[in-house]
């Protein structure tokens, strides 16, 4: 045995996603292929046709009398209490019993012996609706005197009287930022299957499996330890199954334990994509003043957002917008207030970056302002009001910002995309190019790590060694394809030095890790790597402790060496040694626990280090525009993307595709578009339209920052990915603008909405052609 | 002849005949739920996110020839005499891994999974027409599956790089192509086959002529061809279609021929079958034609379904009515044929008889001097619907503009001619100023309507933007790109 042998799929290495090989042979097994009991019932919503009523009537006895139905749930059929709120303010209803918020709302569920009867039997509800005026938008609502839905926040800091009193210039204007659907591959589903007494499992696709239990408790009226709640694999989540899964998890919980049958609901794409909640669109006035170096004196934000008939999510999202308004831009004095608006709209919810990009955009539209205002290339902008030292590194919220690498990344970005030349050769390519036209930006991004409810960032894991050396690992994170599993299981391995395959990723249960917080905010493998190295460490200094006494060694001269454990002179095999562990009755499994250092935040005051460190990352994209259609295409995009110290390289790289990809779908071609009469009319890929193979930046460079190393303790020092670099996209909305102010000669700033749709780019085109 | 009363086709190699199939019952559906061969996946059952995509193979001229499709929308009766191949028949008896499979591992195409089975069979069926493609014949081939994790580029690389994993010479469904075209051949018995449960009867005629005769016998029938339109009305909106007459597998509505006067293609022709004839003979047609859905679709859907159903937004109306084509159509015995344009008389109604159906579609030959275009706008470049579709067809003679036919889709309540547009065309010289004169006087032909796709705005800017990009496009003294350049 060689000394320089290394573990196979260690940290810090490429390794492919745990499940790769089960994904290409269709072998990796969803909630829905999950081998269902006989006799197991299916579950279909019933939803509301109008978008504000009361409900005056509600006849389902022919839903009952359909062929195939068991019976109907409505709230009254609910066990305990008639409320999924995730943070508890008794605002959702599993089903509502007096009045109808939006269109497309659960109001019953049929269960039946097949998914087609329930579907069938669904549509035949007679319900009866006293109609009530509604409010789409969250302007609507604000004029109509609709109310918050939670407390809005606000930051201040600096004095923002005499900023804007010295200010050299001064803009406002207003931005509407458009929603997002998750539209992940696999929809919602929820499979329960009822155990003795109050028990009951629930198998479904959430990246909150303690937040489904608990719900699942709650509306059944039992204890949580009745409720067990399994997640193997999702088929996609993006923010979109962190809360909203409740809501089936309770239904199939309930039939369940009704009927004493397993049940399923799976809702179709429509229904998912209506009664389901998405990104917050919001509607965001800015105020900013700035001096002939375009350098940021002061900054006036209010952020309105379409939240939908509860809170759900929205404190922490809306939140989460104002704490990203800032992006990496210094403000001297600035207030940012949000404006969390009750709508007549499905209850918006967490997305990827969780608000943060709409605070992102915001800031980068200011900064367009000013370079446009004063005739200015904006990255020359965005350079001159970055975060710095001495007394320009302090947040809105009052966060130092002490780790802040985007100098030398947008340096590296701008040199190896040759940004400079090329924006030369885009604006020589415009000015004899009357139809097409180019535009090229170079945007950078600062995120923020950490959940803001700072009692979420806590984990948990559970390590077993078996007796023949193998390993099981169970943590509380959720596998969504982010390869969260893997880069865990990468931990553990460079823990005990043994290969990867030794390790069995399981499902996650709550039977196993208790009280878990949802897999978001980024945390994924920050939380649960620590906890699940904290678990190993524990087994290994038993081990340790063992050894030295039966070797007779000191402590120090215990070595876990790959797949083998050196003991002073002796060396065994690690299976070999797990065993005379084994025989020695040292306990081989332990429950790994990890919380957040440093972070605190007190939301009334608006102070506090919400964040343990900051991921950064810059993008930057080429477009052509053509100006008689306002269709265009991405010619090429370049990303320097800092994940720390990777776990994984190619796993992150990955997370950073995907990522751009799905924030530029976010603000280009992804449209939600409600009628009039409130119906949601973009609800299945037929009409609501994410990115195809096709929509790839022509030339498309990624690559990790592989100098950056996080300066805090993080797992291994790396840093997170999943959120960051979503807004990675918006150098390409940056991009479109610079093709559109070309008919005007950059002149004006176009003040693109997004989705900056094919149609909102040719009206803004035509909008300046006209001002000429 | 007595009438066939199952369906009979290969599944996964395997023998499988089903008594009873009902007319609405879907072959992803049978699948999952009856063979629980989960790895094929629902992600939207409205074919257009491809997780669902399998391959079908069917005999064409005696030559067996497999393509993609969305299990989701394609009904299990249509199958008769195919093959049908999932995911789980890819890897071999050993379970090695096939060569799709392992580019896809090897380059980290899947994050959660859910779409790549979906993604395996596109490339698959891609690597066996095209065992090295290039970046943009992959995206097209990828046109009608979505991902939502990777950004699709580990996607293109594995593609890309699919043939260092292995050639097709050696795949086994090439392998037994002669055994199992033996096998499909033996199932054709020449009946018509009648099946499912009174409520959800499916009727697949067995020639032409038997599906003029059973239109006769069922004049209400739902004539289903490709189901990427009918497969929603199940899927969708839970409408019955009972009878469904199938004609998709009908040999003598496959007919393509090429003449010098023109181009003939019979009812059930797909997308893909007819692409090379049609792009042929108006290559301006070639870059519209991929624009048409996506892949699995393009190998569904007709020709003849698109003008049957008599939707304002199809794809083909608008820029086959430019090209002056002429519908057959029969009923019995009786046919007879008019101009496309005067088949859709009003939104939802079509010049068609009950019991009648499209038999063919005629496209003339270009005349000298004949300009051709075709432009369609939507949100998302592929496998979207047309805001604003636009055929465009001038004749120019001696600078003097003698005829033209400007035809638009999502305009109106059908695909329609522009009236006051062409008139302020012809006889008019060739310029810029007519054509904007033109494209004024599109507001005295449409009022467009304002949905989810585009406002009526953006429509009537657009379209009229579409006859300058015409001129601009056409006109010899432009020297600059007034296209975005495709792939």
């Amino acid at each position: 045995m060689k000394d320089n042998v290394t573990i196979k799929g260690g940290t810090h290495t490429d390794r492919i996603h745990d499940s790769a090989i089960k994904h290409v042979t269709g072998r990796a097994d969803y909630t829905d292929d999950i081998p269902e009991p006989a006799g197991t019932l299916h579950a279909y919503l019933g939803c509301s046709s109008v978008t504000h009523a009361r409900i005056t009537a509600m006849d389902l006895s022919a839903v009952r009398a359909a062929p195939g139905v068991i019976g109907v749930l409505t709230a009254d059929d609910i066990p305990g209490t008639n409320d999924i709120s995730p943070t508890g303010r008794n605002d959702e209803p599993v089903f509502p019993t007096e009045t109808v918020e939006f269109h497309g709302q659960p109001l019953f569920a049929v269960v039946a012996e097949t998914r087609d009867a329930a579907r069938r039997a669904a549509d035949l509800a007679q319900v009866r609706y006293e109609t009530l005026p509604h409010a789409l938008d969250p302007v609507a609502a604000q004029k109509a005197g609709y109310p918050n839905v939670t407390d809005p926040l606000k930051l201040e800091r600096g004095d923002l009287a005499t900023g804007f009193e010295n200010a050299v210039h001064r803009i406002k204007g207003q931005i509407t930022v458009g929603g997002q659907d998750h539209m992940y591959l696999e929809g919602h589903i929820a499979f329960a299957i009822p155990g003795e007494d109050d028990d009951v499992v629930v198998h479904c696709s959430t990246q909150h499996p303690s937040e489904a239990q608990h719900m699942v408790a709650h509306v059944l009226g039992v204890p949580s330890n009745a409720v067990t709640v399994n997640v193997r694999r999702m088929g996609g989540g993006f923010g979109g199954k962190e809360s909203q899964m409740n809501l089936f998890c309770a239904v199939a919980a309930i039939a369940a334990k009704k009927w004493n049958r397993a049940v399923k609901i799976r809702p179709d794409r429509d229904q998912d994509m209506t009664a389901t909640g998405k990104r917050h669109d919001f509607v965001i006035d800015y105020d900013v003043a700035f001096d002939d170096a375009g350098r940021i004196q002061a900054v006036d934000g209010s952020f309105v957002a379409r939240c939908g008939f509860s809170s759900d999510l929205s404190g922490p999202v809306t939140d989460r917008a104002l704490f990203h308004a800032d992006n990496a831009y210094y403000y001297p004095a600035v207030r940012l207030v949000s404006h969390p608006m009750k709508t007549n709209t499905v209850s918006n919810t967490a997305f990827r970056g969780f608000g943060g990009p709409q605070g992102v955009v915001a800031a980068e539209r200011m900064i367009e302002e000013i370079a446009f205002a004063l005739g200015k290339d904006p990255l020359e902008i965005r350079k001159a009001n970055f975060y710095g030292q001495d007394g320009r590194n302090l947040t809105p919220y009052h966060q130092e910002v002490d780790d802040n690498i985007l100098d030398r990344l947008i340096g590296d970005l701008e040199t190896s995309a040759d940004y400079r030349a090329r924006r030369e050769a885009v604006l020589a390519f415009n000015a004899t190019s009357p139809v097409i036209k180019k535009g090229i930006a170079l945007t950078p991004v600062k995120f923020g790590i950490s959940f803001t409810a700072t009692w979420y960032n806590q984990a948990g894991a559970l390590i077993h060694v078996y007796n023949d050396g193998s390993i099981h690992l169970n943590h509380g994170g959720t596998e969504m394809g982010q390869g969260l599993n893997t880069k865990v299981a990468q931990v553990v391995a460079e823990a005990f030095q043994v290969d990867f395959d030794r390790i069995k990723i399981t499902k996650t249960t709550t039977e196993k890790v208790p009280n878990t917080s949802a897999t978001a905010a980024s945390s994924g493998t920050d939380l649960n790597g620590m906890a699940a190295l904290d678990g190993c460490e524990q087994i290994k200094a038993r081990l340790v402790e063992f050894a030295a006494a039966k070797w007779d060694v000191a402590p120090d001269q215990v070595k876990f060496l790959p797949n083998t454990v050196q003991i002073g002179e002796t060396r065994l095999s690690f299976d070999d040694f797990i065993k005379q562990a084994y025989m020695a009755r040292v306990q081989l499994s332990a429950a790994g626990f990890y919380k957040t250092p440093k972070i605190h935040w007190d939301r009334s005051s608006g102070k506090g280090r919400p964040f343990y460190y900051y991921a950064y990352g810059a993008s930057c994209s080429e477009v052509s525009v053509d100006t008689l259609t306002g269709e265009y295409r991405v010619e090429r995009t370049d990303i320097l993307h800092d994940v720390g110290k990777s776990l994984n390289p190619v796993l992150d790289k990955g997370q950073v595709e995907g990522a751009f990809i799905q924030g530029m779908g976010w603000l280009t071609t992804e449209e939600l578009w409600w009628d009039e009469a409130g119906r949601l009319r973009t609800h299945a890929p037929s009409t609501y339209k994410i990115p195809l193979a096709s929509d790839r930046p022509r030339i498309f460079n990624v690559d990790l920052a592989d100098w950056s190393e996080n300066r805090e303790l993080t797992i291994k020092r790396s840093k997170a990915v999943g959120e960051p670099p979503f807004m990675l996209g918006i150098s390409v909305l940056e991009a479109l603008s610079m093709a559109v102010s070309s008919v005007d000669g950059y002149r004006t700033c176009p003040r693109l909405d997004t989705p900056a749709t094919p149609e909102r780019v040719l009206m803004a085109v035509e909008r300046l052609q006209s001002a000429l | 002849m007595t009438h066939r009363d199952e369906i009979r086709f290969l599944l996964n190699g395997r023998d499988i005949v089903l008594p009873d199939v009902g007319a609405s019952q879907t072959l992803l559906d049978f699948l999952r739920l009856d063979r629980r061969l989960t790895g094929t996946k629902e992600g939207c059952a409205e074919g257009d996110c491809g997780a669902c995509t399998v391959l079908v193979g069917r005999l064409h001229n005696n030559r067996l020839r497999y393509e993609t499709v969305n299990a989701c929308i394609r009904f299990l009766a249509t199958v008769d005499g195919c093959h049908v191949v999932t995911v789980e028949h890819l890897s071999g008896p050993d379970g090695r891994l096939h060569p799709v499979q392992q580019a896809m591992v090897e380059h980290h195409g899947s994050q959660c999974g859910f779409c790549t089975p979906g993604f395996v069979m596109s490339l698959y069926a891609l690597w066996m027409q095209t065992p090295e493609p290039s970046e943009a014949q992959v995206e097209t081939a990828l046109q009608g599956n979505l991902c939502r994790c990777t950004g699709y580029e580990p996607i293109v690389r594995a593609a890309v790089a699919v043939s260092r994993y292995g050639t097709p010479a050696s795949d086994h469904l090439i392998a037994e192509r002669d055994a199992v075209t033996t096998r499909l051949t033996a199932l054709r018995d020449g009946r018509r086959i009648v099946t499912g449960p009174a409520q959800d009867r499916a009727i697949l005629p067995a020639s032409v002529d038997d599906l003029a005769t059973v239109l006769t016998e069922n004049p209400e029938a739902t004539i289903v061809a490709g189901s990427t339109d009918v497969g929603l009305w199940v899927t969708k909106f839970l409408r019955p279609i009972s009878p469904a007459v199938f004609i998709g597998h009908l040999d003598g509505l496959k007919n393509i021929e090429i003449t010098d006067a023109g181009l003939t293609i019979g009812a059930g022709v797909t997308y893909s079958e007819c692409q090379d004839a049609i792009t042929g003979m108006f290559p301006h047609l070639a870059a519209y034609w991929d624009r048409i859905a996506g892949w699995q679709v393009r190998n569904m859907g007709t020709v003849g379904g698109n003008i049957a159903n008599g939707s304002p937004i199809g794809d083909t109306p608008p820029v086959l009515i430019a090209l002056g084509a002429q519908i057959a159509l029969r009923r019995g015995n009786d046919r007879r044929s008019l101009p496309l344009q005067d088949f859709f008389i009003d939104y939802g109604k079509q010049d068609r008889a009950p019991g009648e159906f499209v038999e063919t579609i005629h496209i003339p030959q270009a005349t000298a001097g004949q300009l051709d275009a075709a432009y369609k706008i939507s949100k998302r470049r592929d496998e979207d619907i047309s805001s604003v579709a636009a055929g465009i067809s001038v004749s120019v003679e001696g600078g003097t503009i003698r005829d033209c036919r400007i035809v638009y889709g999502g305009m109106a309540a059908t695909p329609k001619r522009a009236d006051a547009a062409e008139a302020a065309l012809r006889n008019q010289p060739w310029g810029e100023a007519v054509f904007r004169a033109a494209a004024q006087a599109l507001s005295d032909d449409f009022s467009p309507l304002t949905d989810m796709r585009a406002s009526a705005d953006y429509r009537m800017l657009s379209a009229r933007n579409l006859l300058l990009r015409f001129y601009l496009e056409h006109d010899a003294a432009t020297d600059t790109p007034v296209q975005l350049a495709t792939a």
